[in-house]
């Protein structure tokens, strides 16, 4: 008996949800970027972003903090996550929630609160802008990364540790040889959810920094002030280097922890 | 054996586990010689693994040393140690190819590069996987992730090699396979295998030496032929083949009464000794009825491709017999037993014994504390000849008897003790660690939460695991004070 509602059908909610909300806004995102104020294409406005030291600086300086972030976030989180996963804990998911916990505090409180502290320990805020800004973004990005490491050497079997141990590994090579190369799907989904909102965060930065040196809030001046072309470039040429970032980790991922399963 | 030819002393080892403080090996001593293939053999959880990680340094013991060639090696890490471990799973590395995989451990030791590659060579040339080196690990079947893993061990040149469970993933005809494979590269390279495993037939086939372990404890040590012929007791004798085993005593100089009937034997023990007799259900013979030792009739009968397996009611005992010819249902068969394959085993070995200490005396009744049990007694099961009164005892002459403190060995038969599942009802509760069928009922080994065995006849069947508490008749158990 054939049904009126098959999978295809099922999936139309979906269809068209992805295509108002996704699809639709990329292209306009696309439109907007390359053409000019009266509709014609033109290319203007991408060679006006990279023509500006100030936008391009600007780009730069994102990367520079995403980049840090992401590495502060890893050094910390992996760990913090090889202890919780692998040590003998009883109770190992208590204590992920721990580190998972400010996660359930609205963010800008947070913020406002890690603002506050920052400002009695070191008097004026505006000392160490930078210094602040890395603390604030990997102390909100923090368990975005340990979660996902946390999951892959969870995952990891305890046998693989013990087996190079007993082929005459000390710790560190064991690390090195076995450990870390089994986690890098972990480390490649970590770092994909710490660098990619990293990059374009901007509430950060606004609070702690009063700076629009980032790529966020960037396109929000041109788009506060209704210049959709130049904001909307900026957006496509963020969209593209993301992209061209998921596509390298992911091929990583795959060639990594393509072995197994 | 000269001195020398033992590699291997495990001293006196004991495991202990801190978060829930379970035993799980007990004053564990074994001598291994040089270019040996022992095997421990148990059922899960006799301790077998645990020691088998404990040689290869992933476990401490908690007492006790391990003497590798005259080095002391109980506290040294597992890369340090000269023996290599073949894993249950294989634990091959995922992220490497089968040459990498193999050579792991040589590149760690810093070989050339020719070096190494002749000896990854060599150990697929003794595992017989030539020419796999580019492979990856995922495409390989079971077997072959088996010999890759043997490769890598081998190829280190260790002085043990140990192999945990490794061919209990495998399917039954691979795994014969791999048995007389794993024989021949023993023979082949000369270095000592110590393998583990809860299959006998396994065991029988490979092993020069067999260790039979449960609940922690050597139950045996010896060759195949000697475990299976002379087991050293009822444990020994059902855990390897089938066995019919029977409570009896000994009747007669070599005459053994059991199954309600007189057995020749070739075993001496003194008259009236309890005895446990042993019997191999292809050493029992069919006859005709009256021809043989015993009667019975046949209650079933099935085929198992070289056999019948033949169960064969005799009053109120059961018999399996192993034979070639179809009996029917219902048949009256004679069964006889030659003397030598009668195995007699000296039954004290399965009494209940605790020491236990004496309190005071109240109401005419005489405290006594062992194992988890707490039973007013009367003092006279301890002191025959005493004089009782209400709040003390005296001998003869008068002299009152100081009882407080005096230490007591308690003897209570299997028999005695009855078994509930109601816990609280008993003197003592714990869980069945293991049982057997003896002939007309089953012999249950029930341990408490304070680590004591309590053995316990049952004619009914209940489950491994199950808490239940024994409680016996105090009357019936008999006390011997302690000198």
């Amino acid at each position: 008996m054939r049904s009126v509602i098959n999978r295809k059908t099922l999936a139309l909610p979906y269809v068209i949800f992805m295509i108002l909300f996704v699809i639709f806004p990329l292209i306009v995102i696309l439109y907007y970027g390359f053409t000019n104020g009266s509709g014609h294409l033109s290319f203007a406005n991408f060679a006006a972003f990279f023509g500006s030291r100030r936008t391009v600086g600007t780009l730069l300086y994102s990367v520079v903090i995403a980049v840090i972030t992401t590495l502060v976030c890893l050094l910390i989180a992996y760990p913090t996550a090889y202890i919780l996963a692998k040590g003998a804990f009883c109770r190992k998911h208590g204590f992920l929630m721990v580190f998972v916990m400010p996660m359930w505090i609205n963010f800008t409180l947070r913020i406002t609160a890690l603002k506050e502290i920052l400002s009695l320990v070191e008097g004026n805020l505006a000392m160490h802008p930078f210094f602040n800004t890395i603390f604030c973004m990997v102390y909100d990005f923090l368990p975005f990364m340990i979660m996902p490491l946390f999951n892959s050497l969870t995952k990891l079997d305890k046998s693989y540790i013990e087996a190079s141990a007993d082929l005459g590994a000390t710790f560190p090579q064991t690390l090195r040889k076995v450990i870390l190369p089994l986690s890098v799907p972990g480390i490649v989904s970590g770092v994909t959810m710490v660098f990619l909102p990293a990059m374009t965060n901007y509430v950060v930065l606004d609070m702690v920094y009063n700076s629009t040196y980032i790529m966020g809030s960037l396109i929000g001046s041109y788009f506060s002030s209704y210049d959709w072309n130049n904001g909307a470039v900026i957006s496509a040429i963020l969209l593209m280097l993301i992209g061209l970032f998921t596509l390298m980790t992911g091929r990583l991922a795959a060639e990594k922890g393509g072995g197994r399963r | 054996m000269s001195e020398n030819n033992v590699l291997i002393q495990m001293k006196d080892l004991t495991r202990t586990f801190e978060d829930d403080g379970t035993t799980i090996v007990k004053d564990f001593s074994l001598d291994v010689n040089r270019g040996e293939f022992v095997t421990f053999l148990g059922p899960s959880g006799c301790g077998k693994t645990t020691i088998l990680r404990m040689l290869g340094g992933f476990d401490k013991p908690t007492t006790g040393s391990i003497i590798l060639d005259g080095k002391d090696i109980t506290k040294l890490p597992p890369n340090e140690r000269p023996i290599n471990t073949v894993f249950q799973k294989y634990a091959l590395f995922p992220h490497l190819n089968v040459y990498d995989n193999i050579a792991f451990g040589l590149k760690l030791k810093g070989l050339s590069k020719e070096e190494m590659k002749k000896k990854v060579s060599d150990a697929l040339e003794v595992v017989d996987l030539e020419g796999f080196e580019k492979r990856n690990i995922s495409t390989l079947s079971g077997g072959q992730q088996q010999r890759i893993a043997i490769a890598r061990a081998i190829v280190n040149e260790p002085q043990v090699l140990l192999l945990d469970e490794p061919l209990s993933a495998l399917d039954y005809k691979m795994r014969k396979e791999m048995q007389l494979e794993l024989k021949s590269m023993h023979k082949q390279l000369g270095i000592t295998f110590i393998f583990v495993t809860h299959d006998q037939e396994e065991a029988l086939t490979m092993s020069d030496k067999i260790v039979v372990m449960s609940n922690g404890h050597i139950q045996q040590v010896g060759t195949p032929e000697e475990i299976y012929n002379e087991p050293a007791n009822v444990f020994v004798a059902d855990f390897i083949g089938e066995s019919n085993i029977f409570n009896g005593t000994m009747a007669d100089f070599r005459k053994a009464r059991f199954a309600d009937a007189i057995f020749d034997c070739v075993d001496d023990f003194e008259k009236g000794t309890k005895i446990d007799a042993v019997i191999r259900p292809e050493d029992v013979e069919v006859v005709e009825p009256g021809k043989g030792q015993i009667n019975g009739s046949v209650t079933s009968a099935d085929f198992k491709g070289t056999f019948y397996i033949t169960f064969v009611q005799c009053g109120q005992y059961e018999m399996e017999v192993h034979c070639l010819k179809q009996f029917k249902e219902g048949q009256e068969v004679g069964l006889y037993v030659q003397p030598d394959n009668i195995h007699i085993i000296p039954y004290d070995n399965t009494i209940n014994h605790f020491e236990g200490v004496l309190g005071g005396i109240t109401g005419g009744l005489l405290h006594v504390e062992f194992a988890d049990i707490k039973w007013d007694i009367d003092p006279l099961a301890v002191y025959p000849d005493a004089v009782v009164s209400d709040d003390h005892i005296s001998d003869k002459s008068g002299n009152v008897i100081e009882t407080e403190g005096v230490k007591v060995m308690a003897y209570i038969p299997p028999e005695e003790f009855a078994m509930s599942d109601d816990v609280n009802e008993g003197d003592a509760s714990g869980q069945i660690v293991s049982f057997y069928y003896i002939g007309d009922h089953y012999s249950y080994t029930i341990r408490s939460k304070a680590e004591f065995d309590y053995i316990a006849d049952d004619e009914y069947l209940w489950n491994q695991d199950d808490i239940v508490s024994v409680k016996a008749d105090p009357s019936k158990a008999v006390f011997k004070i302690i000198k």
